[in-house]
């Protein structure tokens, strides 16, 4: 778990922020301005300053925020010029948009702001829908508009080509003033601001929703935020019946906000067509009488608290009711409230002014269990008297420039006054030195509130009190208007009140006015909790004591992820620093990684004792003989024969020792057949591998041997509990590797694969395994669980092992085994952490064309399920559809995916003649069926020996391979983000397999596969199916410089690569895989695609140019398997291409990398047989689909 | 550096070897020779020694075949205490084999328990675990199992299947992690001299204040004589698997891997060597 950071502002208006992995605030010294409100999500944070702009953080990610400018240069041919840019009166601009419409020279592009910087120069663009042009980049066609095609015909008499130039966004992990642009309508500073939305909708990419409240109670909406324009575009004004005083918009579609006169207003109809929503529903403040102040929202939940600072908790709260249904009360006194991802909810409590956490908050209890104070302190800051007085400075400043002037010219700051009366030297001035200022209030929710308030104080009764203007609050009036209104004793009352937490009283305008004049009596006894605190805060020596609680005005968890097992060192850190670090020194002696003394005594005495009283003693004999165990249990199976049913039977495992005192064991499975006992039997010596499999409703798991690998029938069992399923595994593959002398962590030269379940297997090789002609047949080989979740998983031969999760986060392997359901001695006690994935589940709601009613759910008697899976055959219901298996848990309600291959409409629906037929995203004449496809998410927690390569999700990775002795001493990762930016890892080792930051190498287009070969020979498949070559890329240019464009094969667009020693193989989306043709050292790009086989998914290319792939379909002599790991056999130095393949473990397999494996074979030098075999055998492809053979379910 | 689970591996397949001579006062037909044997540290004599009855009776008359036990130089020896805890406790410093004294007449009806079957030696045996599993866990990880997994921890000791009785056993070390510990330490201590056969009392792992308590201050607190100032010479030996375990050892890591099979943790106290 990557950490992120919680932010907040302190009552001086400081920013900090908490980390997640860390244990103090960190100031945020770049901010040189004091801060009212922030709020944040994960990659920016907005906030209003002490100035009333917006300021804008955003973080600083590897992976630059750019964004692509295009032009078109557009050419008509003319007899006597040729081709020239003197074009028809009716034509196109001489430079356009796509369309032709739009003028755009070169020179009319502008930065949008100052925060942005031009990368390069314009340059043409030579890549034509994955295909690359002749030089200048030029395509022609008939007439504008019309198909352009990379060749000039003999009608051609236009042509265009397209310009690009990037600009950066530069301004990053600072605060940068989002310009006002519009002078005329934002008559008023901004009060509230909150950030969300970003779970609406995928397209744009980033797209954030930013509201904003102004003094005056206007809402405004900020206009096309999204990850290419972090700063968004323009402040629209959305119509309120009402005065906002604050607002609260959570990563969904809640949006609420709280009015002046206590109630609430919710946003109804925000959507991804409308973010900003369409209109205002009120909902009545929980307690009559006492008015909301502030709310806060998250994904299905509102919090609120009322003027008595009770807390509120709303429930029935979820997007299709977006109100609600009723408040709970709930325990604690705050001010404000905050919600964060995943719902977690954070507070500033009204005593302490504290941060709180609300502990407990899952998916099934929203309202969380109780409070707890994150007590953690602050980074220490040496220079914090200057701050504190510039803080104090600008506290004067709050509300206008003239009164800056003022306070700064009339006040010493709090600091010095208070070392001066230290000193003895109490200058009696005019302003009754006695009263420091604790201004604390000004940041506080409610203070900004009171104000509100005093600003309309001021336009109602002090309009004639010039310099304070109307905005002034009373809590900080400058000492000179002080006196010009009051006596002495009057002075420590407002500054006093300054201190108290400004009762809400203060809304009432007559009593804010008793305050006034009332001097020190009315709220005295208030003010004592925080302004004496504060005092005493400035009276120190040193004015902010590490150890005293820090004062809280504003949190913002949006930007900071806690779940379940996340671990927090938040809480009672700095109560108790002794306990602290005691605990922290038991936790690490608990650790084995460390080496205490006791323990290495321990160990020491133990191996002495087996000495001393075993070595002379091993003729003994031993008192118990060695017997044989058995573990029984009762399982059911799926029948070898048919009608295939699951039959209960007996199991059971025995195990023995064997002459050499390595483990052996029989695996026996009783059944009944015909009223007759009968058992079949297995050798766990000749178990290859054990493979849960994927079944919603039954535990089950398939077992292999080298025979049932070729027949692609497994032994099918199923237990009653998923615990029994994990007890057998673990037993019966420690037995497994027991009985073939396999312990500890995989080796470095291992063979990963990955199941469609994301199951993780590793498979130690033999040096026999790659020998030629006669290599280990590949059904034989061994595969072992390693714990985790993963999607791809790519390694080397130095041990560095990388795998890329369902969602796309990346991990690098921590070197231990085991984890997951092998537990105790199967794993390793350290190097084991917990791995999360989330994926879509996704059904299909169907629907049929009438002329009565249009498109209904009645579809035909012959049609598929309303509510289907993608091929109809199955019914999914929004209900009845269950998580893949009892490992995943449900993390979102059903939404409607609009991201469908072939588009869809604005409502999701997909348009077709009938099912099944090609869906198309628009309704034609002709389309009598429609579909749309749902997605919910769900979440898988276990562990594994993998740990999170935070922050930038990933698509693909590549490693270098290296050959059998190599010493590398950095080793090149080359990856693509999940958006297709291609990224170069630094500082990866084998010591330091994680490496440390990502290097981005710029692109024109989006990538999705990438390999790297032993002499840095980096390839890449674009998005639009074209491949790249990097040139020059070397151990000391590990990023290269150049991208070259390699034609595809005619036709084929391609989607994976991998490149071996000096092998390039490709696969397409046909499923065809192909070998780069003449591939030279001094042409590294080689000169044409050859055509291997068919019936391919994915290629790995290994250090020795052994090429292994993951084979669509292959027929057993039971059954069929779909998705097979399979081996080229014949691939020897000088016949790269080999002949024939080799089949392998199967049914379910989706990745396999064999770049570990440099184990070169032993040489035998024998008459090749190659000449009987047929050559270039295509991979098999069935053509008997008999669907059971697909153990792991996809 | 090795790994912690090498520490239970060595526990287990802790032997003792032995030789069972037949006491001078057992009637025999002809001279008995004297029996030798590796014995589990972590086994009970009576489990063990069925292959030491078998070759006694065979020299003596079936009419004096009565219940079988030992002696080591005049203590008679507990079959219930493990074999590990009889040893370091009365044989520690002496020269290897043990020699055990084997028995035929005159049962000590006072100093031993009758051990008439296994299924004695199984009764004693789970209790010992349900009490060790009622400190850490309040019994709730015990309660949860079934009979069969019972019988697994049972024919894990009986048949000395490491793996069988870990894959159980295991489930009985675990522990909350934020509470650093089990709930209280199942221990017994025992010394030669002391009226009581050992000491027992609740102990917790971790101290209110959130320290780690380690050997050294469960010893401060329940036999302070143990625990010798600098300069003093050493007076006690604390034993535990043969091995003497340094003071600032946690406890709690003591308990969980050095822990006898019925989970409770076997500390033998026994006067220094002069010498």
């Amino acid at each position: 778990m990557p950490s992120s950071l919680l932010w907040a502002v302190d009552v001086y208006g400081r920013v900090y922020s908490l980390s997640t992995a860390g244990q103090q605030w960190e100031h945020c010294r770049d901010a040189h301005l004091e801060f009212k409100r922030v709020t944040a999500v994960q990659q920016c944070c907005w906030s209003i300053a002490c100035d009333h702009n917006i300021y804008l953080y955003v973080h600083a990610s590897e992976v630059p925020i750019r964004y692509q400018e295009e032009t078109y240069e557009n050419q008509r041919w003319n007899p006597v010029d040729g081709f020239s840019d003197r074009l028809l009166p009716s034509d196109r601009w001489q430079w356009s948009d796509i369309t032709g419409l739009k003028h755009q020279p070169l020179g009319d592009f502008q930065l949008p702001s100052e925060n942005w910087e031009w990368e390069a120069d314009w340059y043409i663009d030579e890549n034509f829908g994955g295909e690359p042009t002749e030089k200048g980049g030029w395509t022609y066609a008939i007439d504008f508009p019309a198909t352009y095609t990379k060749d000039k015909k003999w009608n051609s008499c236009v042509r265009r080509r397209r310009w690009i130039r990037y600009r950066r966004y530069k301004a990053q992990d600072t605060w940068v003033k989002i310009p006002s642009e519009q002078t005329e309508s934002l008559p008023d500073p901004f009060n509230d601001i909150t950030c969300g939305g970003w779970e609406i909708t995928e397209e744009p990419r980033g797209c954030l929703a930013l509201w904003a409240v102004s003094l005056q109670g206007k809402v405004w909406f900020r206009c096309d935020i999204n990850h290419h324009n972090p700063e968004g575009s323009v402040w629209e004004e959305v119509p309120v019946p009402g005065e906002v005083v604050q607002i609260s918009c959570g990563p969904g579609d809640l949006v609420w906000a709280v009015l002046w006169e206590g109630h609430l207003l919710v946003r109804e109809g925000v959507g991804r067509d409308c973010l900003k929503g369409s209109s205002w529903v009120t909902v009545e403040s929980p307690s009559p009488g006492v008015g909301v102040v502030h709310v806060a929202v998250g994904v299905n939940v509102v919090w609120a608290v009322t003027k008595d600072h009770k807390v509120w908790f709303r429930r029935g709260v979820n997007s299709h009711n977006p109100c609600g249904s009723g408040w709970i009360g709930m325990v604690g006194e705050m001010v404000m409230i905050n919600v964060g991802l995943s719902d977690q909810v954070w507070a500033i409590g009204f005593e302490d002014r504290a941060v709180y956490f609300r502990q407990g908050v899952t998916a099934s209890e929203l309202s969380g269990k109780a409070w707890k104070v994150v007590s953690v302190p602050r980074d220490s800051e040496r220079s914090h008297s200057s701050a504190s007085a510039s803080s104090l400075q600008s506290a004067g400043c709050f509300f206008g420039g003239e009164v800056r002037l003022q306070s700064q010219a009339s006040m010493l700051s709090d600091a010095d006054a208070e070392t001066e009366r230290a000193g003895g030297e109490v200058v009696p001035t005019p302003e009754i030195g006695d009263a420091p200022k604790p201004r604390i209030p000004k940041v506080t929710s409610d203070s900004f509130i009171s104000e509100l308030v005093s600003d309309r104080e001021g336009q109602i009764s002090r309009r004639d009190v010039p310099p304070a203007g109307p905005s002034i609050p009373e809590e900080d009036h400058p000492e000179k208007e002080l006196e010009d209104r009051a006596s002495p004793a009057q002075v420590l009352s407002p500054s006093q009140s300054g201190g108290v937490d400004p009762q809400w009283s203060n809304v009432d305008l007559e009593e804010a006015q008793t305050h006034l004049t009332s001097g020190p009596g009315g709220d005295a006894a208030e003010t004592s909790s925080l302004s004496s605190v504060a005092t005493y805060n400035l009276a120190l020596e040193e004015p902010y004591g590490l150890d005293e609680p820090p004062k809280w005005a504003w949190v913002s968890g949006g930007g900071c992820l806690v779940e379940c097992h996340t671990q927090l060192n938040w809480f009672n850190s700095s109560t108790s620093t002794a306990l602290n670090s005691s605990m922290q020194a038991m936790s690490l002696s608990i650790t084995p990684a460390q080496t205490a003394a006791w323990r290495k005594q321990i160990f020491e005495q133990l191996s002495e004792r087996s000495k001393r009283e075993m070595e002379n003693f091993m003729h003994y004999e031993q008192a118990i003989e060695q017997s044989v165990w058995v573990k029984k249990g009762t399982m059911q199976w799926w029948r070898d024969w048919k009608p295939h049913k699951w039959v209960d039977v007996q199991f059971a495992l025995e195990q023995f020792s064997g002459v050499e005192g390595n483990k052996d064991g029989i695996l026996f499975i009783y059944y009944t057949f015909n009223d007759e006992k009968k058992y079949l039997h297995m050798f766990i010596n000749e178990v290859t591998i054990l493979v849960p499999v994927l079944n919603d409703s039954k535990h089950t798991f398939a077992i292999y041997t080298a025979e049932r690998t070729k027949q692609r029938w497994p032994m099918r069992l199923a237990a009653a509990t998923e615990l029994e399923m994990h007890d057998w595994l673990a037993l019966l593959s420690v037995s497994c590797c027991d009985s073939r002398g396999i312990q500890g962590p995989p080796s470095k030269q291992a063979i990963w694969s990955v199941t469609c379940k994301g199951d993780i297997f590793v498979s130690e090789p033999t040096k026999e395994l790659e020998a030629s002609p006669y290599p280990t047949p590949c059904a034989q080989m061994f595969w072992r669980q390693v714990g985790g979740h993963l999607r791809i998983i790519e390694s080397n031969s130095l041990g560095v092992v990388w795998g890329i999760g369902y969602d796309h986060t990346a991990w690098v392997h921590t070197g231990g085994y085991g984890g997951g359901f092998f537990q105790g001695l199967a794993s390793s006690t350290d190097n084991i952490y917990t791995q999360t994935d989330v994926k879509s589940v996704y059904i299909y709601e169907n629907q049929r064309w009438n002329p009565v009613t249009g498109y209904t759910n009645r579809g035909l008697p012959t049609d598929r399920y309303m509510w289907s899976n993608a091929s109809g055959l199955k019914e999914c219901t929004k209900n009845n559809t269950k998580p893949p298996s009892p490992n995943w848990t449900w993390v979102s309600d059903w939404t409607i995916d609009y991201a469908v291959p072939g588009g869809t409409d604005r409502e999701g629906w997909q348009y077709a003649a009938d099912f099944p037929a090609s869906y198309h995203g628009n309704k034609t004449l002709k389309d009598f069926v429609r579909r749309r496809r749902w997605a919910r998410k769900c979440k898988l927690t276990t562990t594994g020996p993998w740990q999170e390569v935070p922050p930038i999700p990933l698509s693909d990775i590549t490693i270098l391979p290296c050959g059998p002795k190599s010493t590398v001493e950095q080793v090149s990762l080359w990856a693509i983000s999940n958006k297709g930016d291609i990224l170069c890892r630094l500082g990866v080792t084998s010591l330091t397999p994680g490496g440390s930051s990502w290097l981005h190498v710029g692109t024109d287009q989006p990538f999705k596969s990438i390999s790297i070969g032993a002499v840095h020979q980096v390839w890449a498949i674009a998005k639009d199916g074209s491949a790249f070559y990097r040139g020059s890329v070397s151990a000391q240019n590990p990023a290269g410089d150049c991208w070259y464009h390699i034609p595809s094969p005619t036709g084929q667009k391609l989607k994976q690569v991998s490149v071996g020693r000096t092998s390039v193989y490709t696969v397409d989306e046909n499923g065809n895989l192909w070998y780069r043709h003449g591939v030279t050292p001094s042409y590294p790009q080689g000169s044409s695609w050859e055509h291997i086989s068919n019936n391919v998914r994915k290629v790995s290319v290994g250090p020795l140019d052994q090429v292994w792939v993951i084979a669509d379909k292959v027929q057993g002599s039971h059954s069929l398997s779909c998705g097979t790991v399979c081996r080229r056999l014949g691939v020897l130095p000088m016949e790269p291409k080999g002949h024939s393949w080799d089949y392998g473990i199967g049914g379910g397999w989706d990745h396999i990398t064999v770049r570990g494996n440099a184990m070169e074979a032993p040489r035998i030098v024998m008459p090749s047989l190659t000449d009987n075999q047929t050559a270039t055998r295509p991979l098999q492809t069935s053509n008997q689909p008999e669907m059971n053979g697909n153990p792991v379910g996809c | 550096m090795a790994d912690d689970k090498d520490v239970l591996r060595d526990v287990w397949f802790g032997r003792i070897p032995a030789c069972f001579t037949l006491s001078p006062e057992e009637t025999t037909e002809r001279e008995a020779e004297p029996y030798y044997l590796l014995l589990p540290r972590v086994s009970y004599l009576t489990l063990v020694t069925d292959k030491v009855k078998k070759h006694f009776l065979r020299v003596m008359k079936a009419e004096d075949s009565t219940e079988m036990w030992f002696e080591y130089e005049g203590t008679p020896l507990k079959w219930h205490y493990p074999i590990g805890v009889l040893f370091d406790l009365h044989a520690s410093n002496t020269a290897l084999p043990w020699n055990v004294t084997v028995h035929f007449k005159n049962f000590p009806e006072h100093d031993l328990l009758h051990c008439t079957s296994n299924s004695v030696i199984e009764a004693h045996f789970m209790s010992c675990i349900k009490e060790a599993d009622a400190l850490k866990h309040k019994g709730q990880v015990i309660n949860d199992m079934q009979k069969k997994d019972h019988k697994q921890l049972w024919m894990g000791l009986q048949n000395d299947k490491f793996d069988q009785f870990w894959a159980m056993n295991r489930k009985l070390m675990e522990y909350p992690t934020d509470e650093g510990g089990f709930r209280y330490i199942p221990f017994r201590m025992y010394q030669t001299m002391g009226e009581r056969p050992f000491i027992q009392k609740l102990f917790r792992p971790v101290s209110p204040e959130g320290h780690t308590l380690t050997l050294g201050d469960l010893l401060k607190e329940l036999f302070p004589a143990a625990i010798c100032a600098e300069d003093e010479p050493k007076r006690f030996q604390v034993m535990i698997h043969g091995i003497e375990p340094l003071l600032e050892t946690p406890i709690q890591w003591l308990s969980e891997h050095l822990s006898h099979p019925d989970n409770f943790l076997h500390i033998s106290i026994i006067p220094a060597p002069s010498d």
